[in-house]
């Protein structure tokens, strides 16, 4: 860099004649054996051998998947398209280290279901996993909503528009409520900008950037419908279901250890008692209403703690942990809930 | 191309031309170094001319050298007789000026520049620089319709 200098302009000198060719971008090693062949599809014997294991190792996909599988409880039918979306890329990076070039796959997503599926959970994983198998170079995520993307004037959307698809360059773009971009009955709205911008680089930029929209299943439904050549362009649909109250329970247990808690024996019969009553309860937002669940009983331990200890008792590390049934058992859930009576009561007053 | 002069400026003048996927390696080395992404373009070769246009604003918060690379094909779809740079602005106190900084576009016949020498008094000759393509106005430079589209 020694010869850079601010605001100078430009020096005249022969200098060197112009580069003609523009090679096209590639990523991964090519096997040299095959390097210089013209058209590997009919060069390369069909049984060349692949170094398959070393390609795998080097990946490192099981320990992506691995984590994946730990951290996210059910969601088999999410977690088989991720498996999918794995092999297919490692795949292409075999193909490709002996030279059998593919345009890349096509990776833009939309994640529908209800409230508190694992949605967004799973589109701020997705950065990683994909930024592992290789297929974006940085793996963050850019989470908007329509506020960042559609502007308030003429002129104002698509280069607010851009801003952010730029930002998310090289990552994952994840669009919460994505169906709130277009509204189909006020034909002024600026949203529909934004949805041609989106579509254009969602096509033209597919190696740069993973979209994912993700919303309610019937709005997203409708979304789709509103703008042709949307849905087209997402190769993924995924629908996440709504979970079993088994795999809720399993759910809380995990939230209760990452946070460090353990729920006694008593207390997570009385917490299945508990899910069977909130799944029928209105709304109930699935994993987050197990999350808000478990603060509050945090916050009952707590008062409990205080309470005793003031009283003089020992606390030990046990009680600390611990969250004992009645902590759970104070729930207004257990007296027909928050929506039926109709009044505000400190509990449950954060409501899901 | 025949006649006239290749200009060149900024970091990299000693070398070819540089590619895309090298135009995208800089741009990173630049972002991971935290500068600021800028691109500009001038259809004013004189190489006194440090005014040129902005394309857009400065990249302040991009990751990846995708989203810059985007915008020099776009200026490049816009002004592809022009010349366009891509400037990386490194903010940092006591820095606060230009880090790297490269050509990545120009026209496609560059005229090259005129001599002229203008005598002063006691026949002391002063000289000037003054190029061909600027004899037009701005905006009409280097089209391929002037002057200079015969050679």
């Amino acid at each position: 860099m020694a010869r850079t200098q601010a605001g100078s302009g430009p020096s005249l000198g022969p200098g060197a004649p112009p580069r003609d060719t523009q090679e096209p971008y590639g990523r991964g090693k090519v096997d040299e054996r095959f390097a210089e062949l013209e058209d590997p599809l009919h060069e390369i014997p069909d049984d060349a051998i692949v170094d398959a294991a070393a390609i795998f190792r080097e990946s490192r996909v099981d320990e992506v998947l691995d984590e994946m599988d730990r951290d996210l409880i059910a969601l088999q039918h999410v977690k088989g398209r991720i498996r999918e979306i794995a092999a297919l890329l490692l795949v292409d990076r075999l193909r490709r280290s002996i030279g059998l070039e593919a345009s890349a796959p096509t990776l833009h997503m939309s994640f529908t279901g209800n409230p508190g599926t694992g949605k967004t959970t799973v589109a701020a994983k997705m950065g990683k996993i994909l930024y592992k198998l290789g297929y974006v170079r940085k793996g963050h995520v850019v989470s908007v909503t329509r506020d960042d993307l559609v502007g308030q004037y003429v002129g104002h959307t698509a280069p607010k528009t851009r801003e952010v698809l730029k930002k998310a360059m090289g990552g994952v773009l994840f669009i919460d409520e994505a169906y709130h971009i277009y509204r189909v009955d006020n034909e002024r709205d600026y949203g529909q900008e934004t949805v041609e911008l989106l579509l254009q680089v969602m096509e033209n930029e597919r190696e740069n950037i993973v979209v994912i929209m993700a919303g309610y299943k019937e709005q997203m439904g409708r979304f789709f419908a509103d703008v042709p050549g949307l849905s087209s362009r997402i190769a993924h649909h995924i629908d996440f279901p709504d979970y079993s109250p088994d795999e809720l329970m399993e759910i809380a247990r995990l939230m209760a250890e990452q946070q460090r808690y353990r729920l006694s024996d008593e207390a997570e019969r009385t917490f299945t008692d508990y899910l069977k009553l909130r799944v029928g309860q209105p709304q109930f937002a699935n994993g987050r209403s197990i999350r808000n669940a478990l603060d509050r009983a945090r916050m009952r331990q707590a008062i409990r703690l205080y309470a005793g200890g003031r009283d003089g008792s020992r606390l030990t590390k046990k009680d600390l942990v611990t969250i004992e049934a009645e902590d759970v058992l104070k729930s207004r859930v257990f007296e027909g809930g928050f929506y039926q009576e109709q009044e505000p009561t400190d509990d449950e007053a954060r409501t899901d | 191309m025949t006649t006239g002069v290749h200009i060149t400026q900024g970091t990299f003048s000693y070398l070819p031309e540089l590619d895309d996927d090298e135009i995208r390696a800089q741009i990173q080395y630049g972002i991971d170094n935290g500068w600021a992404v800028a691109i500009e373009y001038t259809d004013d070769p004189h190489p006194r001319n440090i005014y040129w246009d902005m394309w857009g604003m400065p990249m302040f918060d991009i990751e990846d050298a995708a989203a810059g690379l985007h915008e020099v094909n776009r200026c490049r779809e816009a002004f592809s007789n022009h010349y366009i740079k891509v400037s990386l602005y490194n903010r940092k106190l006591t820095k606060q000026s230009i880090a790297l900084q490269f050509l990545v576009n120009r026209p496609q016949h560059e005229p090259g520049f005129r001599l002229e020498r203008q005598e002063g008094s006691n026949r002391a000759v002063q000289y000037t620089l003054t190029s061909y393509a600027a004899d037009r106005p701005h905006g009409e430079r280097y089209s391929s319709d002037g002057p200079d589209a015969s050679r």
